[in-house]
């Protein structure tokens, strides 16, 4: 309740639009490491150097909304907070991030990687229409248009 | 028969004609399958007395090509056979003169069970008493595995010897000094083909033979419990079609697949249940390998292949590609054979000739000049390091095989100390003695001087020798109880940094100051707990830096001779992504004589052996099929290269395979490994290994050709990953269910009956296969309930990842031999001391007959050999006729024998002389011989 609703869905879609980008440079600098222009260790320092960043604006998001008592946005936005922590926390003791080096290339994990950034992009594209209209049906909300008591609209002249 | 259009392997003729005559028997298009062979295949045969007209005459062909000549097919599964059940079958059997397995040795046994060829020379069986009641019998497979697979409810399965028919088991086994005959057969035939038409005895007749010819026969494992036989141990033939029968495959000591035969897509494979993998020792000491240089090295332009054996000729002046069928163009100056220096004939070049092949690499496969042979060696110099003493015998060895270590005039060494803080030795020019230096800040960690810490070995030679007569005496009173041992790699890799090199560590306990230090994880009291915790390193200090390394082309080396928990876990990831090798000798003392003696030969061994730098390793296989996972100590730096900043003879390697397509159209795969590094003398190399095998798509011919010892060094490996990945009952009960489910889907394979049959049917490439699963269950490596020290775990699970496979087996399923036999022909033979020079080694010994691992072998008359790989150990039991003693051990009675006796006495006598000629031959292909201890029975 401390920021205007229009604000609140400001600030939403352009931390999806944001995080849309991020996953697009994901896709990418996974493809070149698959395609061998990018060594391993290189990739994943870029890579890890923005897992933080990611899980932080995700969980700052669901903050906000949750402080700002829209529940469905909420509610929508966890899972991904959630998981986000649970990929940072199953790390092991000897891990070097979330994109490891020495096990990228095994395992498929490339392969695994490379398909959660597709749902990540998939989930936060949805997302971003959501907020989308979000946005515009509070905007939407104060009544632009002038009326009467009884309804009838007053077309000004 | 499928028409192939990419198929590099089919001629113009393919289809039936080709088919035909394939004549080793094992293409698919041959009428194999057990289905055919029951209806219509045999029973014309049975009928003919002649020839079958269906099948022409390479017949006998294929029964010579899968069976030894000196032994009949009968006889794998051989020793004297206990009246058989499956007495009731008829005379039939003798009418085989087409090459189903008439034995030649045996005569119309009526199970085929023919003894082997030693035996007829044997005296007739004594009677005697069990005097060695079994107590633990080390492998009872049949039972255990029963009882996992779950089929046995009201079945009693013949395991373990159980009290009461342990007499009658072992009424008949024949005096110590007979061999062989403990082969032991329970109640049925030995080897039961299809079981499903027992009843049809003379159909079951012509498809054994045919089953055998096929390699294709199977063995009831609740029957047969003496399963340990020549036959199931060799790993499948690998039998290509026409075009390639003569094209030499790569070795197996090399290259192994899990399977000989590759299933056509992944459906096929994932019905047979069993992994698909190869396990690769690239690096192998060989004896005879060409090497090869010129000046554009013949390659595909698409996927980069070497030309091998396997490519197909278009024509003179083009090549197909084997993996991604791409034609290329061949060179002008490849149609020149550089043995006899003709013109004109591709196929007599050593590349298509010789599947094991050493290019000398042109500069274009050099980033940089080769480097030269640089080592760097870090020893450990706290208290705890001194009171064991390492550090002398690790000084004289090395000052001994100094002039040995390979290398060139280029070649540079250096040395670190280091226990609380790291010593430097400065060997410069002009110096009498080393210079020492020690940095005391050890957190940020710099270098003293920027040269002569490594020095030309050549020209400073003296100065090392007396630096390493010096060392042991230097730290001989120090009271520090710091080790450094962080630190210490990081100024070693400032000092290795501008060329690359190997550092070799050596660590004695903890690392407890400075960068990487750990603690204690290990809880002493629960070394035998279920649930194996800290199996995963504390801290990424060790990895992060060993990539480091990686990229710089470092590889880490590391002793640990620890004498208390020294977190192997977190200290080997130094090793595991730099490419480096790992020894361990828990509680070495100096004191202890034999620990010594080990780790000298070890140690020698690690000094003298080949080395290769900044290599790198690249795997390829044929379009459809790639590498899933690697296992082995290196770094994956791109989808199918490991890097590996050092590489030496005695590193395996392990790789998954998976689908990407399905190899419907093709009938060949081949993987080519091709290894890049720069030898001790400066000079790049490639060597290239490849490997070609069928594609089929019956799923029991998959399973018939199944490797069952790569499988289980791919199993190992897999393990290893699953129990740090999860944890280790997770691992464990991988291991069971594995075996259950390739069980079971070979009974489906075979269309068996379901339920309890009280059998085991396995077809005999898996027959060992739960033999070997129990031994891993029981291993070091994954036991549970027995105290297990951590580091010991942790370093046995290293080393399931990185030995090669025929150490691997050793190292899971130790090797037991009855020196009877030994001693026996050596009595018998007239073989005397004097000329023993001029023969061969393998005339003057006898065929030893592998014994399975339990205690029902053992007795107390004889002496036996158990070869783990890196110990020998010599069983006496208590009642060893003292003449045997005596000639071998040069003892009167086995109570002489003193608890701890270590290598193997010098007795001058034929028996003691046929022993060590029958160790050496157990040693031939190991890196170092190993130590030899003897133990009593007790």
């Amino acid at each position: 309740m401390f920021l205007p609703e229009t604000a609140v869905f400001c600030i939403t879609l352009l931390t999806y639009g944001a995080i849309l980008l991020l996953l697009i440079y994901y896709v990418l600098t996974l493809a070149d490491l698959e395609c061998d222009y990018l060594n391993a260790q290189e990739c994943c320092r870029r890579l890890n150097f923005w897992v933080i960043p990611k899980f932080g604006c995700q969980a700052l998001l669901c903050a906000m909304l949750l402080i700002c008592g829209h529940w469905v946005m909420f509610l929508l936005n966890l899972p991904m907070a959630v998981w986000l922590f649970y990929e940072l926390q199953r790390q092991r003791r000897d891990s070097l991030g979330v994109y490891d080096p020495v096990d990228i290339h095994s395992r498929g994990l490339l392969k695994v990687h490379l398909r959660n950034c597709m749902i990540y992009l998939g989930y936060y594209f949805v997302m971003f229409f959501v907020g989308l209209y979000c946005l515009i049906s509070a905007l939407l909300k104060g009544d632009p248009i002038k009326r009467h008591e009884d309804d009838e609209i007053i077309t000004g002249f | 028969m499928q028409s192939m259009n990419l198929n590099p392997i089919n001629g113009p003729n393919p289809g039936q004609s080709l088919a035909r005559r394939d004549y080793r028997g094992v293409a698919s298009s041959q009428p194999s399958s057990a289905q055919q062979l029951q209806t219509s295949a045999a029973n014309t045969l049975l009928a003919a007395s002649g020839p079958a007209p269906s099948l022409p005459n390479p017949m006998a062909v294929p029964f010579n090509a899968n069976v030894p000549s000196n032994k009949s097919p009968a006889s794998v599964f051989g020793g004297v056979a206990t009246a058989p059940k499956l007495v009731t079958r008829p005379p039939t059997e003798q009418k085989l003169p087409y090459g189903v397995p008439a034995p030649t040795a045996a005569g119309p046994e009526p199970n085929n069970n023919a003894p082997r060829a030693v035996q007829p020379t044997m005296p007739p069986t004594a009677q005697r008493p069990p005097l060695w009641q079994p107590g633990v019998a080390a492998m009872p497979a049949n039972s255990i595995m029963q009882s996992a697979l779950g089929n046995s409810q009201g079945f009693m399965p013949p395991p373990l010897p159980a009290s009461q028919n342990v007499p009658s088991q072992q009424q008949q086994l024949p005096a110590p000094g007979m061999f062989g005959a403990q082969q032991q057969q329970h109640g049925n035939a030995p080897l039961q083909y299809q079981a499903q038409n027992v009843q049809q005895q003379p159909l079951s007749v012509a498809q054994q033979g045919f089953s055998r010819l096929w390699g294709q026969d199977t063995i009831d494992l609740m029957q047969n419990r003496h399963i340990l036989s020549p036959a199931t141990i060799a790993p499948p033939k690998v039998v290509l079609h026409n075009q390639f029968h003569e094209s030499i495959n790569c070795s197996g000591s090399i290259i192994r697949c899990t399977l000989a035969k590759i299933p056509e897509s992944n459906s096929l494979l994932q019905k047979s249940r069993l992994p698909l993998g190869i396990v690769i020792h690239p690096f192998r000491d060989v004896n005879s390998l060409p090497v090869i240089q010129c000046v554009n090295i013949v390659r595909c332009r698409l996927c980069r292949t070497y030309i091998n054996p396997f490519v197909y000729f278009v024509d003179s002046k083009m090549w197909k590609c084997n993996l991604c069928y791409r034609v290329n163009e061949l060179p002008e100056d490849f149609q020149f054979d550089p043995a006899t220096k003709t013109y004109g004939d591709v196929t007599r070049r050593p590349e298509v000739r010789s599947s094991t092949i050493e290019f000398i690499a042109p500069s274009e496969y050099m980033l940089r000049p080769p480097q030269p042979a640089m080592y760097l060696f870090l020893f450990d110099v706290s208290i705890i390091a001194q009171q064991s003493g390492y550090l002398e015998t690790a000084c004289s060895v090395l000052n001994r095989h100094l002039d040995e270590m390979p290398g060139d005039a280029r070649t540079q060494v250096g040395f670190l100390c280091y226990d609380s803080f790291v010593h430097f030795y400065s060997m410069a020019e002009g110096l009498n003695q080393p210079h020492e230096m020690t940095l005391l800040d050890i957190d940020d960690p710099f270098l003293p001087r920027p040269d002569s810490l490594l020095v030309n070995l050549k020209e400073c030679k003296e100065l090392v020798r007396d630096l390493l007569k010096q060392l042991p005496k230097r730290f001989a009173h120090t009271h520090d109880p710091g080790s450094a041992l962080g630190a210490a790699l990081q100024v070693a890799f400032k000092l290795m940094q501008a060329s690359g090199g190997r550092i070799t560590v050596f660590q004695s306990c903890l690392p407890n100051k400075g960068p990487g230090a750990l603690e204690a994880r290990e809880d002493p009291n629960n070394r035998s707990a279920k649930d194996v915790a800290h199996l995963n390193p504390a801290t990424d200090f060790y990895k992060r830096f060993a990539l480091e390394c990686s990229g710089y082309q470092i590889a880490v080396d590391l002793f640990l001779m620890n004498q208390q928990y020294s977190d192997m876990a977190t200290i080997s990831g130094v090793s595991k992504h730099s490419g480096g090798c790992v020894h361990h000798f828990p509680l070495f003392q100096k004191t202890k004589q034999h620990m010594v003696d080990s780790f000298k030969q070890c140690f020698k061994r690690y000094l003298t052996r080949k080395i290769g730098f900044e290599a790198v390793m690249r795997l390829r296989c044929t379009r459809g099929l790639q590498v899933h996972t690697f296992h082995g100590n290196f770094f994956v730096r791109s989808t199918d290269l490991l890097s590996l900043p050092n590489v030496n003879p005695d590193a395996g390697y392990g790789m998954q395979i998976s689908y990407e397509e399905s190899l419907t159209d093709v009938k060949t795969i081949c993987f080519q490994a091709a290894l890049l590094y720069t030898n001790s003398e400066g000079e790049r190399r490639i060597r290239v290994h490849t490997i070609c095998l069928p594609v089929t798509a019956s799923l029991p011919e998959v399973m018939h050709s199944a490797d069952s010892e790569a499988i289980i060094g791919l199993l190992s490996k897999m393990a290893v990953d699953r129990s740090t990945a999860s944890n280790l009952s997770d691992a464990r009960d991988a291991f069971i269910n594995a075996t259950i489910d390739v069980f079971n889907a070979f009974k489906i394979a075979q269309n068996l009956p379901s339920g309890q049959s009280g059998q085991l049917i396995a077809p005999r490439s898996l027959a060992l296969l739960p033999l070997y699963i129990l031994a891993l269950l029981k291993h070091p490596a994954f036991r549970v309930g027995t105290s297990t020290r951590l580091d010991d775990r942790v370093f046995a699970m290293d080393s399931m990842k990185t030995l090669p496979l025929d150490q691997l087996m050793k190292y899971i399923y130790p090797e037991l031999y009855k020196i009877d036999a030994l001693v026996y022909h050596v009595r018998n033979s007239n073989i005397s001391l004097t000329q023993d020079e001029d023969y061969d080694d393998d005339e003057l010994l006898p065929e030893m007959q592998r014994l399975q691992l339990s205690a029902e072998h053992l007795d107390s008359r004889s002496i036996f050999l158990m070869d783990c790989g890196t110990l020998i150990m010599l069983y006496v039991g208590l009642n060893v006729p003292t003449d045997v003693l005596e000639a071998l051990l040069g003892i009167r009675s086995t109570a002489e024998l003193p608890d701890y006796v270590y290598g193997l006495p010098n007795v001058v006598s034929a028996e003691s002389d046929a022993l060590k000629r029958f160790m050496l031959r157990l040693n031939y292909d190991k890196p170092y011989p190993p130590l030899v201890q003897i133990i009593r029975q007790a």
